[in-house]
């Protein structure tokens, strides 16, 4: 259950940039999650529902972007089909992960400013 | 103020970060990784399950290397006991226990807090021996030159594909108790192909730390990027220039090894 402290950071990070910014109000926090980032979507947002109790975001709801894992060939471009070895046959590279799929980024925030 | 036509109301401001919600994390681990360089040290991260034989490879690998005249050292994190750096210290590695409490991943942060007053050595091998657990601790950076992550047959073929961002993030993995494969009738094949499904570039190596088998290949391949971890000049002092920022409310010590003589020695309670 490593979500608790990514929560921590993510909160500490969003209240910095606010205090920052002179905000009377956060509306909105948007998270990006790929499929192979680690993190449980799930857990990241009851983590989140806990852990904003008594912060600046006690009201922020949180949006999460998540991003399906796939692999390509950095040479042909070819996708490789899910569950295959991750390689390109006719190739014979490695195949790389597509942006996004190990993404856990923080987005943006809305705020409201005086 | 509203800046559009001034009426005073507030505004609503969209900020666009992008950025990596452990870029803290990230930070610190940069900061490890100088200081491992600065000294020639190779840093290794030992993750697996619990019971995987992550402390029975190091206790191996102690007698493994015992002719290359490596320096080797550890820190070894477990929620609640010791026990493990005490083993390590017993097969002649000195060690450093992390205890975590709740944690259930070593961070960068601990890893740093960890390596003061510790003695690294010069041009030395250092293993940063992870919680057991294949989850968590895969997407934490702590300055290591690379993940090995530590897979025994008593755990089932399909392991690395249950555990994908682990296996992912693993520069080798060791096959381990593989003197039990026969009687348990270990599907080895099945573990090379299931890992080739989840790590671009597969590497494994098949070992028992009982037996000795695989240790030499094991040792080779430490060895092998031992070297490609050049020595700095000046290995022996680590004056960090580099911009930091020490939150933490303890003396930082670096420097000679006059001033390391309390390391290596598990906390004891």
């Amino acid at each position: 259950m490593h979500e608790y402290s990514l929560v921590q950071s993510l909160v500490g990070r969003v209240e910095a940039e606010a205090s920052k910014r002179g905000a009377i109000a956060i509306h909105r926090i948007t998270v990006r999650i790929g499929e192979l980032s680690g993190v449980d979507p799930e857990l990241f947002q009851t983590a989140y529902d806990t852990f904003r109790e008594g912060t600046r975001c006690a009201n922020t709801p949180l949006l999460l972007e998540q991003v399906a894992a796939s692999w390509s060939c950095p040479r042909c471009g070819a996708r490789i089909p899910r569950g295959e070895a991750l390689r390109c046959a006719p190739c014979g590279v490695p195949a790389r992960l597509d942006e996004g799929g190990d993404a856990l980024t923080l987005n943006g925030i809305e705020m409201e400013v005086d | 103020m509203c800046s559009t036509c001034g009426c005073g109301d507030s505004e609503l401001v969209p900020v666009e970060l992008h950025e990596k919600i452990l870029a803290g994390n990230d930070r610190t681990a940069r900061h490890n990784r100088e200081h491992f360089a600065a000294r020639g040290v190779l840093a290794v991260n030992l993750m697996g399950s619990p019971g995987a034989g992550k402390t029975a490879v190091l206790e191996a690998t102690s007698r493994a290397a015992a002719g290359r005249g490596w320096r080797l050292s550890a820190v070894s994190a477990d929620l609640a006991t010791d026990n493990d750096a005490r083993r390590l210290e017993a097969a002649g590695i000195p060690s450093r226990a992390i205890t975590t409490g709740q944690a259930c991943h070593l961070d960068a942060e601990r890893v740093h807090r960890a390596l003061h007053g510790f003695d690294l050595g010069g041009a030395g091998v250092f293993f940063i021996e992870n919680v057991g657990n294949l989850v968590c601790p895969a997407i934490y950076d702590l300055g290591q030159r690379a993940n090995v992550v530590v897979l025994s047959v008593t755990e089932g073929e399909d392991k690395p594909l249950k555990y994908p961002v682990m296996f992912k993030a693993a520069d080798l993995v060791l096959v381990t108790k593989i003197d039990l494969a026969e009687v348990l009738g270990a599907d080895l094949a099945l573990i090379d192909e299931n890992l080739a499904r989840v790590m671009p570039r597969p590497r494994a190596l098949r070992l028992s730390a009982r037996t000795g088998e695989g240790m030499a290949e094991w040792v080779a391949w430490l060895a092998e990027l031992k070297a490609s971890v050049a020595p700095a000049a000046m290995a022996s002092r680590h004056e960090h220039e580099h911009e930091h920022v020490h939150d933490h409310d303890h003396e930082h010590v670096h420097g000679t090894s006059e001033e390391h003589r309390a390391f290596g020695r598990p906390p004891r309670r």
